[in-house]
């Protein structure tokens, strides 16, 4: 590994910080726990996933570029799981949904 | 495949993912590697599904590249949609959650398809309930009632490969 930092490696990060940073965009200005959750979700996990796969890219397969790919397959395997038992949870939890949702089929089956 | 092959194929994979880990093959590693390995296999309630032989079946692993391709795909789709959401003046949203049957059979069939979608454009899995599945819609269709189109539009993609890959 040389100190001196491909294009390719910046190229990924960068990308993927944007993404992360749409992200967190999301989380402000989308409306209720729901919405803001498909934004985290979605935009933190591929925005992760390139800065991971940019650390690999860049040390190449040492130890590491290998924690980086174990680390991509994780976040890309483990983050809708968490952001699906946050959603469960706050609908049990009785968070409401935005004003503006126009049906909300799990409360009509499951009367929570 | 009966339980005692399952175990020495979870304690496999854990031992490897921390050769991988440690990425050293310094002999002091590798003993606490193999005996923290063992315990794991022992301790935890196992880490393979039933049917584990599929593990070997080059097919299902051709069919889990494919479906891991179109799923980066639609990755990259979902996120220049909520991109183009978020950054948009009026946040064009039309939120709610609608319901959808799988055809799918297995456990990890279902597990999977749900985490597929709550990566893809849009939607978001919330529960799953026997064989339907409840998923927050950023964007749901004018047609309600249609839930052929709903169930295609949001797992048909997915299902063609997932089903070839676990049932």
């Amino acid at each position: 590994m040389n100190s001196q930092v491909g294009l390719a490696p910046i190229i990924l990060i960068s990308t993927g910080v944007i993404f992360d940073l749409v992200g967190a965009l999301g989380l402000i200005r989308l409306p209720d726990v729901y919405n803001r959750l498909q934004a985290a979700t979605k935009c933190v996990t591929l925005g992760t996933f390139l800065v991971l796969v940019g650390v690999l890219v860049h040390s190449g397969w040492n130890a590491m570029g290998i924690k980086a790919l174990l680390a991509a397959i994780f976040v890309l395997w483990t983050s809708p799981t968490g952001s699906h038992a946050l959603a469960r949870g706050a609908h049990i939890a009785g968070v409401r949904l935005w004003e503006g949702t126009v049906v909300d089929r799990y409360k009509e089956d499951t009367g929570r | 495949m009966d339980t005692l092959k399952r175990r020495l194929l979870d304690l496999i994979i854990y031992f490897g993912l921390w050769l991988l880990l440690t990425w050293s093959l310094d002999w002091q590693g590798v003993v606490v590697g193999a005996v923290l390995a063992v315990l794991f296999a022992i301790a935890l309630s196992g880490l393979l599904p039933e049917k584990a032989e599929r593990l070997f079946s080059p097919v299902r692993w051709f069919w889990a590249i494919i479906h891991l391709f179109s799923l980066l795909f639609w990755i990259i789709v979902a996120n220049f949609d909520v991109l183009y959401r978020v950054l948009h003046p009026n946040l064009p949203i039309r939120p709610g959650i609608v319901k959808i049957k799988t055809t799918l059979k297995s456990d990890e069939a279902k597990a999977f398809l749900a985490n597929s979608i709550t990566l893809t454009p849009g939607t978001l899995t919330i529960d799953i309930i026997d064989d339907w599945l409840y998923v927050h819609w950023i964007n749901v269709h004018e047609n309600l009632e249609d839930a052929e189109a709903i169930t295609r539009d949001i797992a048909g993609r997915f299902e063609v490969t997932l089903r070839r890959v676990f049932d």
